[in-house]
């Protein structure tokens, strides 16, 4: 039987809101694209193309080269590869550590188990951002300061994912577990045959969150890294623009393309698992 | 950084498993990594922000000396920060509004049953992936006076534009590049929200004559009323904290400190100025602001899993 909502009374109406939607968020980006595919005086004259001109690959591979001159030879070709681990890192870091937390959490009692359990909890209340200048320090002093290590473990701890694991281990049948013990496996074999199996789609979720969270820090990046070799790639191209007055749009935008693409490609490829991991817990 | 609804020790899922393993040695082993990293970077360098909030250098940094609540008296007593204090109320209730009317106006008519609905989805996920960062860089090609497209017609038109010059309008540009690059993630959680209302309730309503707009108002907005509730916070957070790229690349607080938000100015104050007293005192601030959005939020879960 049709359903009485039916199909909406304007469907036009509801495919032109949605359509001035989709090009409020593509519009930037084609101009971007466009834009990189121009060379510098065009868009110096501020003469916006509309259309692609003839200059993309050399703009790309002067980017990727010796990238901007704001930037004394500091190609985007090693800022990529750095965002590229950072991003790495930090998911995969934070997926196995908070994996392992909540395993211990939710399939074994032991002294302090709740201590342990908040300690972790807390920390969703003290983002990266409020304490800044003392995490900073202690980064340096353990000598962290310009290293991947100084870039990337302060991010790894979070109560986010680990609190998505101990949601989901908790919905794992007691019978799987009485079931594991009967065969005499013992609490590793149960990890690694039954619990990580099963915790794949979560991780596929975790992974795209957290992928494109490592890529898009900002703030952590700009403070720990002062050195050429550990920049990342969003943080370059911020410092591409510079004080406006020799400005190499062209490049800029070359490097914008170049810093978006790889999180925009993780959201889209595995759009079914992020968008099911992000809701998951709305339940 | 917060959890949705139904999330957290004192949600639903507050249960525990009748069968576990026996062993003490294996578990803290597998914790460890994650609680080390816990106790280093975030209890220490927490425990220091507050400790330090309390301290201050002499004017040769030789002596430190306690000056117990002066950095916070003297903060408040400043009406520079009690500006940006009032610019963050602003700018954040700004970005959490219009992106969260955006993205429900968005999710309702993509939650229909029309043509393409699934591609229409998939155009408005995407820009998640787009940090804070690139998306102000994205809107400076588009509204820089010499070189964006829409900055120059404005101009061109005979409205002066200028973010770099006018605080109004610099404000203006970081509320919108802002409030821009969140209205995926809350399309997201709309849509997921209003899957889950049933449809025998809606079509109820339509066989009993309602029409969609009078639907929409009476029905699917209050039951969206816990994701939108979660979703505030979530923004507010966001608006916060995360937006410091945005401001960053786009005006750097400026002009005349006019977009400059708290934890702007925390970062100024510790950076560029050097002043860890008063920067600890800020971070300390903040650390109540988030503590405070944290507790309202598990308070309202709370007793939306009591009723």
């Amino acid at each position: 039987m049709q359903s009485p909502l039916g199909a909406p009374r304007a469907p036009w109406l509801t495919h032109a809101i949605l359509i001035a939607g989709v090009i409020l968020f593509a519009f930037p980006i084609w101009i971007v694209l466009v834009g990189s595919t121009h060379d510098a005086a065009t868009i110096g004259r501020g003469e916006v193309p509309l259309l692609p001109g003839g200059h993309g690959w050399e703009n790309y591979l002067t980017a990727l080269g010796r990238g901007s001159s704001v930037l004394a030879g500091l190609g985007v070709g090693p800022m990529l590869v750095n965002s590229l681990v950072m991003a790495l890192a930090v998911a995969i870091g934070k997926i196995v550590i908070s994996f392992a937390s909540a395993y211990a959490v939710v399939f074994f009692r032991f002294p302090g188990r709740m201590l342990a359990f908040w300690a972790i909890f807390i920390t969703l209340m003290l983002p990266v951002e409020v304490r800044i200048f003392p995490t900073f320090k202690v980064v340096s002093d353990l000598g962290l300061v310009n290293t991947y290590a100084g870039l990337i473990v302060p991010l790894i701890a979070s109560a986010t994912a680990t609190l998505l694991f101990r949601q989901f281990f908790l919905t794992i049948p007691d019978e799987f577990v009485e079931a594991a013990k009967m065969d005499g496996a013992g609490p590793l074999r149960f990890l690694w045959d039954v619990v990580l199996p099963l915790s794949r789609t979560n991780m596929a979720a975790l992974f795209v969150i957290l992928f494109v969270y490592g890529w898009n820090q900002y703030l952590w990046p700009l403070l720990v890294t002062t050195s050429a070799e550990v920049e990342t790639v969003v943080i370059g191209m911020v410092k591409m623009i510079g004080g406006e007055a020799n400005t190499e749009w062209n490049i800029v935008m070359a490097t914008c393309v170049l810093s978006l693409l790889p999180p925009v490609a993780v959201v889209v490829l595995m759009q079914r698992w992020f968008v099911k991991g992000l809701t998951e817990t709305e339940k | 950084m917060l959890e949705p609804p139904g999330q957290g020790p004192g949600g639903a899922a507050a249960l525990e498993r009748k069968t576990v393993f026996r062993g003490v040695a294996l578990p803290l082993l597998l914790l460890a990594p994650q609680l080390a990293i816990t106790l280093v970077f975030f209890f220490w360098p927490a425990g220091q922000a507050v400790w330090s909030a309390f301290l201050r250098q002499d004017a040769f940094g030789i002596r430190t000396m306690f000056v117990g609540f002066e950095n916070f008296s003297d903060l408040l007593a400043d009406p520079l920060y009690l500006e940006t204090a009032q610019n963050t109320l602003v700018f954040s209730a700004s970005v959490a509004l219009l992106s969260l009317a955006l993205a429900m106006l968005l999710a309702v008519l993509a939650d229909r049953q029309i043509r393409g609905a699934a591609v229409y989805r998939t155009l408005l996920i995407w820009p998640y992936a787009i940090a804070p960062a690139v998306a102000a860089v994205l809107w400076i090609f588009l509204f820089h006076p010499q070189v964006g497209l829409l900055g120059r017609a404005l101009n061109e038109a005979g409205l002066p534009w200028d973010y770099r010059l006018n605080g109004g309008q610099a404000m203006l540009m970081v509320i919108l590049a802002a409030a821009w690059k969140q209205v995926s993630y809350n399309f997201i959680f709309f849509l997921a929200g209003l899957q889950s209302i049933p449809k025998s309730v809606l079509e109820a309503a339509a066989i009993d004559g309602a029409r969609p707009m009078r639907r929409f108002w009476t029905i699917v907005f209050p039951l969206l009323s816990p994701t939108t509730f979660f979703l505030l916070v979530v923004n507010l957070v966001y608006a916060f904290f995360e937006t410091f790229g945005v401001i960053d690349a786009l005006t750097k607080g400026g002009p005349a400190k006019s977009t400059e938000t708290l934890i702007y100015r925390a970062y100024i104050d510790g950076r560029v100025n050097l002043d860890l007293g008063a920067s600890s005192a800020q971070s300390v601030i903040l650390m109540l602001v988030v503590i405070g959005l944290t507790v309202i939020q598990f308070r309202f879960i709370e007793r939306r899993v009591h009723y």
